[in-house]
């Protein structure tokens, strides 16, 4: 990773044929680790990243992933073959970013072989004719050739050259680091992808809705949705335990964005492993409680509405909080409740709670304010088979109604059931009835463990400062010549850029020259009938 | 001051920035069209020269070509120049302060930065700031007429379709990291952007110089050669990616860790951020790498710009409730 001058040609010459097995071997690795195939990669691996940005992905949306199944039937086998629904562990994609690291490693080991050597190897003696180089100034002096090259030495010292004496004059030479930030910057990139992978294959994350009042232990079966990296044990999740106590909810109620929350926060009690003193936290968003192994999050929060069902026969069939997902800003939202033992028949409904309850002709029911200030619920019922009984999994926000039928008014139109807190509605056909007694409040909190991150952020802090290294610092080399002529000394400065982007070097030969000779007066560069409009863009006159 | 205060200056302010950044890039206009007048060459060496804004005594070295009359455009060059310059430097104050304000527009007061309005503005910012901070060091005084022209597009545009009234913000953005993720990635924005028109501009001269035409006299004689367009262009890239590193990814992922569980969650406004920093490290490869030089470098550096422009609009169009960004 030196300067474009000095570097390898960018691809290497294609094979001749009738290669035996190793050159062809040492030429596919030349190929690889060349910088033009590290381009290309890096191209496309900014190319494959895209489709997961567009196609819903199984580990971040499962549910948009199962919609979008459903609505594009033939595509979805296609794209679950090329494994577009998870694309960033898809195996083209890992084939990519794994090639890219091993032309980083051939890239990697080499160049810091070549960084070593350029260590030890001293900046080379001064050219014949200084004036050839990129950048000149001469000038003239009455001091002696030995105090000017020995100031001349203090001065590159200074600047952080080093400095080789040679015959009459001195070569120097600084910008080492560049090199080396640059190695730090593509090491450091391996560091990041280390420490990434290990949180990915080693951490957890879960989540689960608590009731505001109840309380929720690590372990698996209290996980609504549970993603395990592929060696995680769940024996290994930390026994910690909660209880979530209290939750505010602020909404702005008034001006323009009225129904904005504004801010939320629970109030959880925590113990770290059974039998620990439980100790309080307050959990808000950006407030994770983050402990040894695991760290809680508050990630969202929504209504229970609080439902008693009587059966047919008069039993209390259930009775309790039922988690309804908020759909939209205003919490207008959706829920499921099943009754399996409901006698004589099953019973299952489905419908909206509205915070703030409110209806116009061309929208129909809807909420106005995501606080509960009017609660309403509406449901439709069903009775007959919940079809839970045949051991399938079955999701809590679904209801299968295949072997269901929907209630009915005498008229034949839906059986809805409207109602306020405190009231009851009677089912007909003498199935039972259903008591909206109240609501709560539930929170969700996601659980979970990213070990390797600090790897990974350190890794990312040396990459920058390696970068900025790379980017930043100017890698020059700079040259002093004393020579007598009839009496006087005449001092020559040349110097040579080695950055990608060279600029700055004419001032600072001439700086170096004034340094050297003290009072010498040098030409500004104007008028000398030689600075282009570009040079001068550039920043560098030259002066010959 | 109350928060309705607060609102109503900063909503007068950003009018006004409007209006200042449209006088600015009129003197851009006259500065191009007193340029234009004159013989090409002599044209190119004093708007250059004049570029850093420091050398008041070098267009008249240039005089010597054309003698008095030469002198005097050379003098309302000059000054329709400096003119621009002070402009922008007003508006770009006036545009910080009416940002300003509208933070203390809500209670409690927050980053300017809560909704696609406010984003937009905080981008025309980052742009008119790096453009200025870097205006006398990279001698840039040549895009003053670009930037203005820009700057004063996007802030109409900002005021026609995206204007939203103050209010408080979300819970979800209530961090510094917010405030440090956004901020330099405002930054990165802005020297991506001017980065992007110096690759632009060199693309359209490069062109031009290959194909000998004698076209590349008049207006584009004025702007500085291919060659240093294209260290300019590297050098703005240079300023932006490290910023870009900063704000994507070590502040974004610090700041996703706390407010979601995990740092890095392949949302779509991740991966687009990535998408442009992998673009952009291919940029920088590109100009390493023989053969990828100049041209090809330099439409890396447009689609990385692209892809940029994408995240910050076009994510929140086409995916809507689909990114957990979608704040705005
Ligand atoms: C994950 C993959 C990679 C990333 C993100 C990356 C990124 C970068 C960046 C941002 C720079 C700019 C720093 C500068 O200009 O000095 C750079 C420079 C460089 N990279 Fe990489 N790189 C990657 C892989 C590679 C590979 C595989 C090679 C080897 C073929 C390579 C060789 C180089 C070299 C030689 C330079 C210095 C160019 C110069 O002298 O200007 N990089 N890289």
């Amino acid at each position: 990773m030196s300067a474009p001058t000095t570097e390898r040609p960018a691809t290497p010459a294609p094979p001749s044929p009738g290669l035996s097995p190793t050159e062809l071997m040492r030429w596919s690795w030349r190929q690889l680790t060349s910088m033009r195939t590290a381009l290309l990669l890096l191209l496309l691996l900014a190319l494959a990243s895209v489709p997961g940005s567009v196609i819903p992905q199984s580990n971040i949306a499962a549910g948009d992933v199962s919609r979008w199944k459903e609505d594009h039937p033939t595509l979805a086998p296609v794209y679950e073959r090329l494994g577009l629904f998870s694309v960033y562990d898809s195996p083209w994609f890992s084939a990519i970013y794994l090639l890219l690291m091993v032309s980083l490693v051939g890239c990697i080991i080499p160049r810091t072989l070549v960084y070593a050597r350029a260590l030890r190897t001293p900046p080379p003696p001064a050219p014949r004719n200084l004036v050839r180089l990129p950048s000149y100034v001469a000038v003239e002096s009455d001091e002696a050739p030995e105090v000017l090259l020995e100031r001349a030495r203090t001065v590159l010292k200074r600047r952080r050259y080093k400095v080789v004496n040679g015959s009459g004059a001195i070569s120097a030479e600084r910008g080492y680091l560049r090199e080396a930030g640059n190695l730090l910057f593509h090491i450091s990139v391996i560091v990041v992808l280390l420490g990434f992978a290990y949180g990915q294959l080693f951490g957890y994350k879960g989540g689960a809705i608590v009731m505001v009042g109840n309380g929720f232990s690590n372990s698996l079966t209290q996980y609504d949705d549970f993603a395990p990296g592929s060696f995680f044990d769940p024996a290994d999740l930390p026994p910690v335990s909660l209880t979530v106590d209290d939750f505010q909810a602020e909404f702005l109620e008034e001006g323009p964005q009225r129904g904005q929350p504004v801010d939320f926060g629970a109030d959880v009690t925590y113990t770290e492993a059974p039998g620990e003193p439980s100790k309080p936290f307050r959990l808000e968003v950006n407030k994770p409680l983050i402990l040894d192994g695991v760290s809680v999050f508050l990630v969202g929060h929504g209504y229970a509405p609080v439902v008693t069902v009587e059966d047919g026969n008069g039993d209390i069939a259930y009775s309790g909080p039922v988690v309804f997902l908020p759909q939209d800003s205003s919490f207008a939202s959706f829920g499921v409740l099943k009754v399996p033992d409901a006698q004589p028949e099953q019973l299952g409904f489905d419908g909206m709670f509205f915070p703030t309850y409110s209806f116009s002709m061309d929208r129909g029911p809807f909420s106005v304010f995501p606080d509960a200030l009017n609660p309403a619920m509406s449901l439709l019922a069903y009775s007959g088979d919940l079809g839970m009984d045949d051991g399938a999994p079955q999701s809590v926000f679904e209801l299968d109604t295949d072997r269901m039928e929907k209630l009915e008014k005498p008229d034949g139109s839906d059986f809805r059931l409207d109602m306020s807190p405190g009231r009851t509605v009677e089912l007909p056909d003498g199935l039972g009835k259903v008591t909206f007694d109240g609501w709560q409040r539930w929170v969700k909190v996601q659980v979970s463990d990213s070990p390797g991150k600090g790897v990974a952020l350190a890794g990312v802090v040396l990459a920058l400062v390696g970068l900025m290294g790379s980017l930043f610092i100017r890698r020059r080399r700079a040259w002093v010549r004393v020579t007598s002529r009839s009496g006087r000394s005449y001092v020559e400065v040349g110097g040579l850029d080695r950055s990608t982007v060279a600029e700055g070097l004419d001032d600072e030969v001439r700086s170096l020259a004034r340094a050297v000779v003290p009072g010498a007066t040098l030409d500004t560069g104007d008028g000398t009938g030689t600075a282009s409009a570009d040079a001068e863009v550039d920043g560098s006159v030259s002066e010959r | 001051m109350s928060t309705e205060d607060f609102a109503g200056f900063s909503d007068q302010a950003i009018m006004f920035a409007g209006i200042v950044f449209v006088l600015a890039m009129l003197a851009h206009l006259a500065e191009w069209a007193s340029s234009i007048a004159r013989p090409a060459q002599s044209v190119a060496r004093a708007t250059v020269a004049a570029g850093g804004g420091t050398s008041v005594d070098e267009p008249a070295s240039a005089g010597e070509v054309s003698g008095d009359d030469a002198q005097r455009r050379a003098l309302r060059i000059e000054t329709a120049g400096r003119i621009g310059i002070a402009l922008t430097v007003v508006a770009t104050a006036l545009l910080l302060a009416g940002l300003v304000a509208r933070s203390f527009a809500s209670e409690p007061a927050r980053v300017p930065w809560g909704n696609m309005y406010e984003f937009t503005l905080t981008g025309a910012l980052g742009v008119a700031v790096i453009y200025l901070s870097l205006l006398s060091r990279l001698k840039l005084r040549w895009m003053g007429l670009f930037v203005t022209g820009f700057l004063v597009v996007v802030l109409m545009l900002a005021n026609l379709t995206l204007e939203q009234a103050a209010g408080p913000l979300v819970p979800a953005l209530h961090s510094y990291w917010l405030v440090v993720h956004v901020g330099a990635a405002i930054l990165a924005t802005g020297a991506f952007a001017v980065g992007a028109l110096a690759s632009v501009v060199f693309l359209i001269k490069e062109r031009l110089q290959r194909s000998g035409s004698s076209r590349a006299s008049g207006v584009l004689e004025m702007l500085p050669a291919a060659d240093a367009l294209d260290r300019l262009a590297y050098r703005l890239h240079a300023v932006g990616f490290p910023l870009w590193t900063f704000a994507a990814l070590i502040a974004g992922p610090i700041w996703a860790e706390y407010a979601w569980g995990s740092y890095w969650n392949w949302d779509p406004k991740e991966v687009w951020a990535f998408i442009t920093w992998v673009v952009y490290a291919a940029y920088l490869h590109a100009r390493a790498t023989a053969g990828w030089k100049g041209r090809a470098a330099a439409i890396l550096a447009l689609i990385g710009f692209a892809t940029l422009l994408f995240n910050f609009v076009g994510i929140n169009f086409f995916f809507g409730g689909g990114s957990m960004h979608s704040y705005a």
